[in-house]
């Protein structure tokens, strides 16, 4: 053996699987990479970060005081500070620090976030008397507490105020939670009433029915539901008022003083003052907050509960379409289908169609689903809420079936393949036994397949719901007014258009004013879709591993 | 054996009887049989129903594109011949048609518009318009198409301007359409020659608040421009006349056309030249030729909707369109675009349509052409009228009227789509305002008169490059990292990277495209030299650390078996990244004056977009490993142990083996795997959408951009017209991606099969 040489190594081939192993490694680098970048930066954004104050010295100009959370640093050549027209010194290191800091206030400072040079921040400091508001509005606001005021009336000032804040705080959002519970469900259920009364009086117009009789049936319905209207009103604009009762003064780094309502306030924090436990307290509870809350501010802030509700109901869905047709194709093609020449292609062409790119289906969708097949529906069974479309414009349902078509090539794979490794002395064993051919597929075959079905359940269901582009054409939107599941008859509304996980990325990533923003939620949103999805595929794979070995006993 | 038989027998005929055949037991036979039957049935019906619903999308995307290649269709309606113009009616100067379809109007020599119903032909209105006694009217011009600007020349030299209108109401539920005629320029007619020559041909236009008239008096052109301007503090309106001089020439006009943003004057003259004056700067721009052939005349001419193309018909029955466009040296220049032919007779009229780039035109022995000049397509020509006569396109382009020999001839186009041709989809196409032929997409704009631009060839391009630079990334990487697995990993190892890397494939692809987009993009343009020289390192790094490995004494080396070399490497890539990347910027600020982005676009002069072909390549390479990856070690790993076996029995090396034996016998594993990953990189969506700019250039630079065609379908889709054009060429776009991926996926399938039939044989 030459090993000593370099020529005998690259000689004896060696470089090669070096080369070709060093591939291997750079894929798994890059899949565990990606995960770790994006569970880091999801998972960073609930964490409470110290709030900095410092002063920022640009030669030349004013001075003046920050206030902030420093989001990333990096170093940059001098060169380009300087071509980017900063007045950067002429002599000085090569480098220099280029800090983001986020800033908030955007009520007072136009933007949340903003560039500075390290190097001019001196005098920095972390008091603990710094306050970090989450708002509902103007995103986040950092400075001191002055004090707090009741209808206008200073009622707590200095060191008090912080504890009364709290206390008033508390108050304040219960009240919301009333005020969201009263606008979503009881008005949103009067609403709905009205709704079903006009397109039922236009209904009986249609037909020709509506006599005096009905007409004044649904008056009096209509009357009623009018006068819990106003019922539900009046303690609306009661529980406003006493909302909108508490505000706050705050004073920014700079000395402005400015007055903020309490119903505009979510939660309010002394990061700098907070022990590690607490600040682990404030993130677990951010962390449900953003499971389990609506999404504020054109959805660059709060939660993203109803994407998660939309993208469970929409797979749901979909799984319940899509599981018993394609077990039947699969059947079909298994057990019934004379094998030859033809039931070959017909294989080929549904595994081929796995590699049809989403878009194509989502086309198909919109074209044939919504329009024509929509269409058609509201023309015979909606014909009263015309012009407006019922179920002819892209929604819940339009989306689940173009997901179900777009599944059902995985589904019927798998279970192929499961009806496949079921050995034939089973089912000879009951066909000799004198069980006929569907009493041998119920009781045996389709048993001993059931977890292959399953594989293929979850495989359809973890490619749905990681799809985005053809939900784009058939039922996804930016925000949806309500969830497609209430208490308003009939409780399911498959006409109505959803939330989604992927698309909210999309969303929220790409078309928001505010991106800079949004970026760490679309972070988050992406670690919660990874993990969804990546639980169900390892889960797939988990039972197809396990249903192989219960088969290497059989076939021995 | 016989013994045997026998025994069983005496045996079975002592025990008690039990009576298969009860009519329960039968009733129970019989029922299991239908529920057989039935389950047979059920399964036959549901799964070919499944599979049918899947081939639908083949048929019904091609069912709504199809329509895009069926020309016109022409019905002839009853030819109404009402009373009025067989009495007095006067010669015709110009017919027109309300938008319903509903109302005509005709404007004769005598003064008079007429309007009259167009299903029977009836009379509804006379308007005698207010013209001077004592003068004739000689001539008649409408402003471009769409617009109900109408102008009178007169023999006295003076010109009268007037407005059609059509008001829609709903008396008792009825709709109810009032034509009328009004004068926003006042009823007064404006002295277009003062010496009160009579005007041969006029021409109106209105911008803004200029009123432009040209006329002319045999060779001699007048030109009028009337600004009208509002006092701001009394209201009181003001109109400021002011004529234009420009050179004047020698032959006959023919015809006059004002360009709508008041650049340019056509002047057809003479027996088939043109002059085009610049109204800008009052000169002549040039004198054109409008056709070769000496004996070749024009006979009709008109604008196209927009009124930047003039289309020019001639005593041969050709057509020409026409437009300024400008030369290599700046200058503009009335140049011919492309030619239609509709017979051998001379075109009497041509009309343009008011909301495409269309028009329709009329020959002398009666026969109708129905073109588009986008798509440069012929329609339709047949013949509808005895002769010669005049004809009127509805607003709609559904409806035309042809008066010819003393009667009304009624006819209804169907013409969906003529904006759509197999030239227009693919080929180079010169469009308006364009100086040279050009591949576009721009599908849509905010004006009415916008010439829609549907080349599929930049989107193509566009989806090709993006595969190309995403395959130039996954394909060495996805294949190397295949054939180590299958060939020299150690089994426990395998079992572990097999599952991180076919993770990777059910990685949501909106993730890496947001990935790409908001990570990738920023940080590619801020550490570009030490992507470069990555690229340039990693495998100098691996060679090196597969060296100093192989230097490293025995004792070290036997700790870890053969088939871990990917494990050694992790920490050696690691690194070399590591170092790479933080020498990025000490990289920039030597050789590239501190920053590698303005260098590329100062000194290098390409254009630099953040979000570029290399970061798609980047992420949608990192899509399709996982593809290429686990069909290929498919191939490699079921490669026939006997034949490496054998291989490496006769003395070969590993290497030697899997070079000379292996790879050669998977190869066609591997090229399927390819392909594979080549149908996915064309169908996806959403990383191309997150991570380049989607403009559709067709350029093959790694810093630039580009628009696929399944990002253009998810981005233009939701607001297209249903049933439109525009709609039907992004299901076309949907079908050519189909159909690519079916033909690749099949292909890549059919090798498939064939090399396992390969392989079960050996």
């Amino acid at each position: 053996m030459k090993k000593d040489s370099l020529k005998g190594w690259f000689k004896s081939g060696a470089p090669g699987v070096w080369m070709s192993g060093g591939a291997v490694a750079m894929a798994v680098i890059m899949t565990v990479g990606l995960l770790a970048v994006i569970a880091v930066r999801g998972l960073g954004h609930f964490w409470p970060a110290d709030l900095v104050q410092a002063t920022y010295k640009v030669p030349g100009q004013a001075q003046q005081t920050v206030i902030g959370e420093v989001v990333q640093q990096e170093e940059v050549p001098r060169a380009r500070l300087k071509g980017a027209g900063l007045p950067v010194p002429d002599q000085g290191p090569e480098f220099m620090t280029r800090e983001l800091i986020k800033v908030g206030n955007r009520d007072l400072n136009g933007s949340d976030f903003t560039w500075v040079v390290g190097e001019w921040l001196v005098d920095e400091k972390r008091p603990s008397e710094l306050m970090a508001l989450e708002r509902r509005e103007w995103g986040n606001f950092y400075g001191y507490l002055v004090s707090v005021k009741e209808e206008g009336r200073v009622v707590a000032q200095g060191p008090a105020a912080w504890g009364e804040l709290q206390a008033r705080l508390q108050r304040a959002n219960t009240l919301n939670r009333q005020l969201q519970a009263l606008e979503k469900k009881d008005i949103g259920a009067i609403n709905h009433g009205l709704e079903r009364l006009r397109l039922q009086a236009r209904k009986l117009e249609l037909e020709g029915k509506l006599d005096a009789a009905a007409q004044a049936d649904m008056d009096a319905d209509r009357a009623e539901l009018n006068s819990r209207y106003k019922a539900v009103e009046e303690r609306l604009t009661g529980l406003h008022q006493a909302f909108a009762r508490d505000s706050l003064v705050a004073r920014d780094g700079n000395g402005r003083e400015v007055e903020i309502n309490l119903s505009k306030v979510v939660h309010a924090i002394q990061p700098n003052a907070m022990s590690g436990f607490t600040k682990l307290g404030t993130y677990f509870g951010k962390v449900w907050e953003f499971l389990s809350d609506d999404p504020r501010e054109a959805n660059t802030e709060g939660g993203i509960f109803p994407a998660i509700f939309g993208t469970v109901m929409m797979t749901l869905i979909m799984a319940v379409i899509v599981t018993p047709f394609g077990v039947l194709a699969a059947v079909y093609l298994r057990e019934y289908a004379r094998q030859g020449p033809v039931t070959r292609l017909i294989r080929i062409a549904v595994n081929n169609l796995a590699g049809v790119p989403a878009i194509v289906y989502g086309v198909f969708g919109l074209g044939f689903f919504v329009y024509v097949l929509g269409g058609s529906i509201d023309r015979l069974f909606f014909p009263e809420a015309l012009p407006a479309p019922t179920l002819g414009t892209p929604g819940l349902l339009w989306a689940s079936l173009t997901l179900a078509l777009l599944a059902v090539p995985v589904v019927i794979v798998a279970t192929e393949e499961g009806l496949a490794r079921i050995p034939r002395t089973v089912r000879e064993g009951s066909l000799a036994l004198g069980a006929t051919k569907a009493e041998t597929l119920w009781k045996i075959v389709l048993p001993m397949a059931s977890p292959a079905m399953m594989t293929g359940m979850i495989l359809a269901v973890a490619r749905a719901a990681g799809e985005v582009a053809p939900l784009m054409l058939v039922g996804v939107v930016k925000l949806a007014p309500s969830l497609p599941v209430d208490g308003n008859y009939p409780y399911l509304h498959l006409d109505q258009k959803i939330m989604h996980l992927g698309f909210h990325i999309y969303d929220v990533g790409f078309q928001s004013p505010n991106v800079e923003a949004a970026r760490p939620l679309v972070y988050a949103t992406a670690l919660l879709l990874v993990l969804v999805i990546a639980s169900l595929n390892l889960s797939a794979v988990w039972i197809r591993n396990h249903l192989r070995e219960k088969y290497k006993a059989l076939d021995s | 054996m016989n013994d045997l038989a026998n025994s069983t027998m005496t045996q079975n005929s002592q025990p008690v009887r039990i009576d298969f055949n009860t009519p329960e037991l039968q009733r129970k036979r019989r029922i299991r049989a239908l529920k057989d039957r039935l389950t047979r049935w059920y399964v036959l019906v549901g799964g070919l129903a499944v599979l049918a619903a899947i081939t639908l999308i083949f048929f019904y995307l091609a069912y709504v594109v199809l329509p895009l290649f069926q020309g016109a269709e022409l019905t002839k309606k009853q030819a109404l011949a009402p009373a009025w113009l067989q009495q007095d009616a006067g010669k015709p100067l110009m017919i027109a048609l309300e938008e319903q379809n509903l109302v005509g109007m005709r404007v004769s020599d005598k003064g008079q518009a007429l309007f009259f119903d167009t299903k029977t032909g009836n009379e509804l209105k006379r308007v005698d318009l207010p013209v001077p006694t004592g003068t004739q009217v000689t001539s008649i011009g409408a402003d471009q198409p769409g617009s109900p600007v109408v102008v009178l020349g007169l023999s006295n030299g003076q010109a009268l301007v007037f407005h059609h209108s059509y008001k829609i109401t709903y008396p008792d539920n009825h709709k109810t359409i009032t034509p009328g005629i009004d004068y926003p320029y006042g009823e007064q007619p404006f002295v277009l020659d003062e010496q009160g020559r009579g005007l041969d041909h006029v021409s109106v236009n209105v911008n803004g608040d200029t009123l432009l008239l040209a006329g002319s008096t045999g060779a001699q052109l007048q030109v009028l421009a009337l600004t009208r301007s509002e006092n701001m503090m009394t209201g009181e309106v003001t109109t400021e006349q002011n004529r234009i001089a420009l050179p004047q020439m020698t032959e006959t006009v023919k015809n006059i056309f004002i360009d709508p943003r008041q650049q340019w004057l056509y002047v057809i003259n003479g027996r088939a030249s043109a002059d085009v004056f610049s109204l800008r700067d009052k000169s002549l721009n040039g004198r054109y030729k409008l056709s070769e052939n000496a004996g070749t005349e024009v006979t009709a001419t008109t604008q196209l909707v927009g009124g930047i193309s003039l289309v020019v018909g001639n005593s041969d029955g050709g057509l020409a369109q026409w437009f300024m466009a400008r030369d290599p040296d700046g200058e503009s220049r009335f140049k011919q675009i492309r030619t239609f032919q509709m017979g051998t007779a001379p075109i009497v009229q041509i009309d343009a349509e008011e909301r495409r780039k269309g028009f329709i035109a009329l020959d002398a022995d009666g026969k109708l052409g129905v073109f588009h000049s986008t798509a440069h397509r012929t329609l339709l020509v047949e013949p509808v009228a005895p002769g010669a006569g005049i004809l009127a396109l509805s607003p709609r382009a559904n409806r035309i009227i042809i008066e010819a020999a003393g009667k009304l001839l009624p006819l209804s186009l169907r013409n969906p789509h003529p904006e759509v041709s197999f030239s227009a989809l693919w080929g180079k196409v010169w469009y308006e305002n364009y100086d040279e032929p050009k591949y576009v997409w721009q599908s849509t704009a905010s004006n009415t008169d916008f010439e829609p631009k549907l080349s599929l060839s930049p989107l193509t391009f566009g989806t090709l490059k993006a595969a190309f630079y995403a395959m130039i990334l996954a394909a060495p990487l996805a294949i190397a990292a295949a054939i180590y697995t299958a060939y020299f990993m150690a089994p426990g190892m395998r079992r572990k990277v097999k599952p991180v890397i076919e993770l990777m494939e059910a990685m949501p692809t909106v993730i890496l495209g947001f990935f790409a987009g908001l990570f990738l993009a920023p940080y590619l343009e801020g550490h570009l030299p030490g992507v470069f020289s990555l690229f340039l390192l990693m495998p100098l790094g691996i060679l090196l650390a597969g060296f100093t490995w192989s230097r490293l004494p025995e004792s070290l080396r036997l700790r870890v078996p053969d088939g871990w070399e990917a494990a050694i490497l992790i920490p050696v890539i690691l690194l070399t990244g590591w170092f790479a990347l933080t020498m990025s910027p000490h990289l920039e600020s030597w050789f590239f004056g501190g920053d590698m982005r303005l260098w590329i676009t100062n000194d290098l002069g390409i254009t630099y977009d953040q979000r570029n072909a290399m970061v798609v390549g980047i992420a949608m390479g990192f899509a399709v490993i996982p593809n290429i990856y686990s069909i290929a070690e498919d191939a490699v790993f079921s490669v026939p142990r006997s034949l490496t076996l054998g291989s490496l029995a006769l003395g070969a090396t590993p290497w030697q083996t899997l070079t000379r034996v292996v790879i050669l016998t998977a190869s066609p594993g591997i090229f399927s795997a390819l392909m594979i990953g080549m149908g996915r990189a064309v169908g996806e969506t959403m990383i191309v959408l997150m991570a380049t700019g989607n403009t559709p250039v067709m350029e093959m630079n790694l810093f630039e951009g580009m628009r696929t065609l399944a990002a253009n379908v998810a981005v233009e889709m939701p607001e297209s017209e249903v049933g439109g054009s525009h709609y039907r060429v992004l299901f076309l776009a949907a079908l050519v991606l189909l159909m690519f991926t079916f033909v690749m996926n099949t292909l890549a399938e059919l090798i498939r099969q064939r090399l396992r039939k390969k392989y079960s044989s050996l």
